[in-house]
C-alpha cells in the first residue's frame, strides 16, 4: 500500500479535488452508458410486445367476426 | 474460411454469437478494472515531477487511447457495411458509436482535470486537445445520423460516409504531438521503444488498458443486441425470444 492512512488517499498529496473528479466522471459517465444501454433492450421487449398484443387483439376480434353467424 | 464466417451474415447467427460472449467479457472486464484501478489508485508509486495526480493517467490513457481504436473499429465495421452491403455491419457501426462519444468524452474531462494542476488550466486550444475535441464532435455527428432515418440502410449509409471520412482526424490525433508544439506530453507507450516510465506504474496502467478494452467490448456487445432486435422486431426468431423473456 503505497498510502500512510486514508486521510492521505483521499488527499493525494495535494490533488484529491482534480484526482477524484476524474475518477468520479469517469465511473458517472460509464455508468449512465451502461445502464442506457441495458434499458434500452428492456424498452425494445416492451416495444414488441405491446405489438403482439395490438396484432394478437386484431387477430381475436377479426376471427370473431368471421365466425358469428349472420342474421 | 468463408464457409465458416457466413453464417454469421444472419442476423439470429450473430445475435446467438453475442450472447455467448457477453458473460465473458463482462465478467473479465469488471475484474480486470477492479485489479487494475485498485493498483493505480492504491499501490503504484508516486510521480517524482506530477506527484499524486499523476493517478489521472489510469483513466485518461486507456480512454483515450481506446477511443482512436475504437473509432477505427467502427470505421471498419461501416467500411464493411458500404462495401459489401451487409446490415449487421451498420448495426455494428451503430452499436459502437455511442460507446466511442462516452470515452472521447471521459479523455477530454479527465485530461482537463490533469491539466488543471499540472499545466495550470483546464483547457487550451492546443493540438492535442483541439483534435480530440473534434472526435467527439465527429462521434455526436455519426451518432445524430444513425437516429435521423428511419430507414436504416438509409443511415448506415449516410453514418458511413462521415464515418470513413472521420478516419483522417485519426492520425492527425495520434501524431499531433509530435508535428506540433504542444503542452501534451508525447506518447508514454510506444511498440518500439522502451516506455518512458517504471514498471511499476506501466503493468497497472496495462491493465487499465486491457479492462477498458473489454468493457468496451461489452458494451458494444450489449448495443450490437439492441441494434440487431431493434432492426429484426418483426422476424419470427425474436418474437420467439421476446415471448421466452417475458415470463
Amino acid at each position: 500500500m503505497h498510502f500512510e492512512t486514508l486521510a492521505d488517499f483521499i488527499d493525494m498529496g495535494g490533488y484529491g479535488f482534480y484526482v477524484w473528479l476524474s475518477y468520479g466522471a469517469a465511473f458517472a459517465l460509464l455508468m449512465t452508458l451502461t445502464i442506457m444501454s441495458v434499458r434500452g433492450r428492456q424498452s425494445l421487449f416492451k416495444k414488441i410486445r405491446a405489438k403482439q398484443m395490438r396484432e394478437q387483439k386484431l387477430k381475436a376480434y377479426r376471427t370473431g367476426n368471421n365466425n358469428e353467424p349472420k342474421t | 474460411m468463408w464457409k465458416w464466417l457466413h453464417p454469421y451474415a444472419k442476423p439470429e447467427r450473430s445475435y446467438e454469437l453475442a450472447s455467448t460472449l457477453l458473460p465473458w467479457f463482462s465478467v473479465s472486464a469488471v475484474i480486470t478494472l477492479v485489479i487494475g484501478l485498485v493498483w493505480g489508485l492504491a499501490f503504484a508509486p508516486v510521480d517524482y515531477q506530477q506527484g499524486e495526480s499523476y493517478r489521472i493517467i489510469f483513466i485518461h490513457v486507456p480512454a483515450a487511447t481506446l477511443a482512436m481504436s475504437t473509432y477505427m473499429a467502427m470505421a471498419t465495421a461501416a467500411f464493411v457495411g458500404m462495401v459489401w452491403q451487409l446490415k449487421l455491419a451498420d448495426a455494428a457501426a451503430a452499436a459502437i458509436a455511442p460507446v466511442g462519444a462516452v470515452l472521447t468524452a471521459v479523455a477530454l474531462i479527465t485530461g482537463s482535470a490533469w491539466g488543471k494542476p499540472m499545466w495550470g488550466t483546464w483547457w487550451i486550444w492546443d493540438a492535442r486537445l483541439t483534435t480530440e475535441l473534434i472526435l467527439l464532435f465527429i462521434y455526436i455527428g455519426i451518432i445524430a445520423l444513425h437516429n435521423s432515418f428511419e430507414d436504416k440502410v438509409l443511415a448506415g449509409r449516410a453514418a458511413g460516409i462521415l464515418t470513413l471520412v472521420g478516419v483522417i482526424n485519426i492520425p492527425i490525433i495520434k501524431y499531433s504531438v509530435e508535428w506540433w508544439n504542444t503542452l501534451h506530453q508525447g506518447a508514454t507507450i510506444s511498440k518500439f521503444e522502451k516506455p518512458s516510465m517504471p514498471s511499476e506504474m506501466l503493468i497497472p496502467l496495462l491493465i487499465n488498458i486491457l479492462g477498458f478494452a473489454l468493457m468496451i467490448g461489452a458494451l458494444s456487445i450489449i448495443r450490437f443486441r439492441n441494434e440487431v432486435i431493434d432492426r429484426n422486431s418483426m422476424r419470427p426468431w425474436v418474437r420467439e425470444l421476446v415471448e421466452r423473456e417475458s415470463i
